[in-house]
């Protein structure tokens, strides 16, 4: 591997092809269909830290929102009898600006029904090995599944000096810790997943029978680099989790998004015990060209259009 | 009122009283998580650097700071007066509030100096300034090696070591920043 400052745009420009091509290629030998879901939705997701943009006809009749990730549309389709299912999307979040993020950005999503969140992970590390392993690149040398996993209450205490007991029901006191003096170091030799957190941070994933929700995050250099989980499909779960997050965006003065009937519709229906991931492609390309910010793998970053 | 969306390198904000320049920003957002701005802030008091973290949207107060390029007139008695280059209006300064920056100064010397609430807890002199030796032993005739140095007395009082072929008289070029001799200017 060519170092980042030798790299030309061009060069950065085949690279990011090649990743891509090479996403596909996994997914699609591992028997994964690469679905389309849309970028204008009429609910952007609910997650209390996330601001979409929202989308007007030129009459100034309110069309939806951008996607903040595809999930809804790809949990509908796990409904309608789709069991491995992926899709390169280009998601959107209305406030995020830093060398980690970009308001548009491309998030990799694949779901897999009858699975748990273990053989998403699996999935995970197989896809860094399939990508990594015929290349050199710094940061993956090395690298080997499966990647040590770590439960929240265990870096919280090891890095923070806190038990995560201590911070219930205070989400703002615990994210301090967390940005300030737990994710710079998580994954400093290698990726690692993060698992079992507070059931407070994760509307949409399961609760595993120890009360803490069934979600993951791999961690590589302090820098996160997909969000996965055993999947909530219980649906009036999922509604109550729906109404309790509208009521904590109005509390706080945030837009508040409407409910997706149609998502819930599909949950009353049935859907089959999933597992899913979102993985930031821009990332997994920084962190593989040893660049040091998204926008440098990105052909147009919002400040270079 | 100001907030997190309006820090930026420099801005000036008041912590407990105190105002703050922020010398490093970064955005930080843990996934499903609350957005923070994880800053560095110099204290524009002591000059002392602090790490701070604010949650994104968090109000802050903006510190009523200014900076004014101010040209150095006199002294007068423990104080120096000094004038606005562009409203002419006239500020006095103790030698305490100066500091080590009492040496830098002559008569036309230009200094930005940072007003808080219009008191002034500041002083920047220029990066280098130009001063006369008044006093030092005499220098030896052809050496020219800066490897050895001697005290030497400045017009401002400000003592400093020289090379040996540097004698009074001569003037010579200081680095503000650090208070060291650079090396001898014509005139």
């Amino acid at each position: 591997m060519t170092a980042f400052a030798d790299l030309t745009p061009l060069d950065i420009l085949k690279l990011r092809a090649r990743l891509l091509r090479s996403i596909r290629r996994f997914f699609e030998e591992r028997g994964f269909m690469e679905v389309e879901a849309p970028n204008i939705v009429p609910s952007p997701g609910l997650d209390l830290h996330l601001s979409a943009f929202e989308v007007n006809d030129p009459r100034g009749a309110r069309v939806g929102w951008l996607a903040t990730s595809p999930e809804y549309q790809m949990k509908r389709l796990l409904v309608s009898g789709a069991e491995r299912i992926f899709q390169v999307a280009k998601s959107y979040r209305a406030d995020e600006k830093s060398a980690l993020h970009e308001r548009e950005f491309t998030m990799l999503e694949w779901y897999r029904a009858h699975a748990t969140s273990e053989s998403i992970m699996g999935d995970t590390e197989d896809l860094i090995q399939h990508l990594t392993e015929k290349g050199d690149y710094p940061l993956f040398r090395g690298v080997k599944g499966p990647w040590p996993r770590y439960a929240v209450e265990d870096v919280l205490r090891e890095h923070g000096g806190v038990e995560l007991d201590a911070l219930t029901g205070d989400d703002e006191a615990f994210f301090r810790i967390w940005v300030d003096q737990v994710q710079p170091r998580l994954g400093s030799d290698g990726p690692v997943f993060v698992t079992d957190w507070p059931a407070s941070m994760a509307s949409l994933a399961r609760l595993k029978p120890n009360g803490m929700a069934d979600r993951f995050e791999a961690f590589l250099k302090g820098i996160e680099l997909c969000n996965g989980f055993g999947e909530l499909t219980d649906a009036d779960e999922q509604r109550q989790r729906l109404l309790r997050d509208q009521a904590d965006r109005r509390a706080t003065g945030k837009p508040v998004y409407p409910v997706d009937e149609r998502f819930l519709q599909a949950l009353e229906e049935g859907m089959p015990e999933s597992g899913g991931n979102a993985l930031g492609v821009d990332r997994l390309l920084m962190l593989l060209v040893g660049a040091d910010s998204i926008q440098a793998v990105m052909p147009f970053p919002e400040d270079r259009l | 009122m100001a907030d997190t969306s309006d820090i930026k390198k420099g801005f000036k904000m008041l912590i407990d009283g105190v105002p703050y320049a922020v010398v490093e920003h970064q955005f930080v957002k843990p996934g499903k998580g609350q957005a923070f701005i994880r800053t560095r802030i110099k204290n524009m008091m002591t000059g002392a650097v602090i790490d701070r973290t604010f949650r994104s949207g968090e109000k802050l107060e903006k510190a009523d700071t200014e900076e004014r390029t101010m040209q150095y007139l006199y002294p007068e008695g423990d104080s120096r007066v000094f004038m606005d280059t562009r409203s002419y209006e006239q500020l006095t300064l103790t030698n305490e509030q100066l500091g080590e920056n009492v040496n830098y100064l002559l008569d036309g010397t230009e200094c930005d100096i940072m007003l808080f609430e219009g008191r002034p807890i500041g002083v920047t002199p220029p990066t280098f300034v130009e001063l006369r030796v008044t006093e030092t032993e005499p220098g030896f005739k052809g050496d020219t090696s800066s490897n050895t140095t001697k005290p030497a007395t400045l017009e401002t009082g400000l003592q400093v070591n020289v090379p040996l072929f540097v004698n009074a008289g001569d003037k010579v070029k200081i680095d503000t920043r650090t208070g060291d001799y650079v090396e001898r200017v014509k005139g």
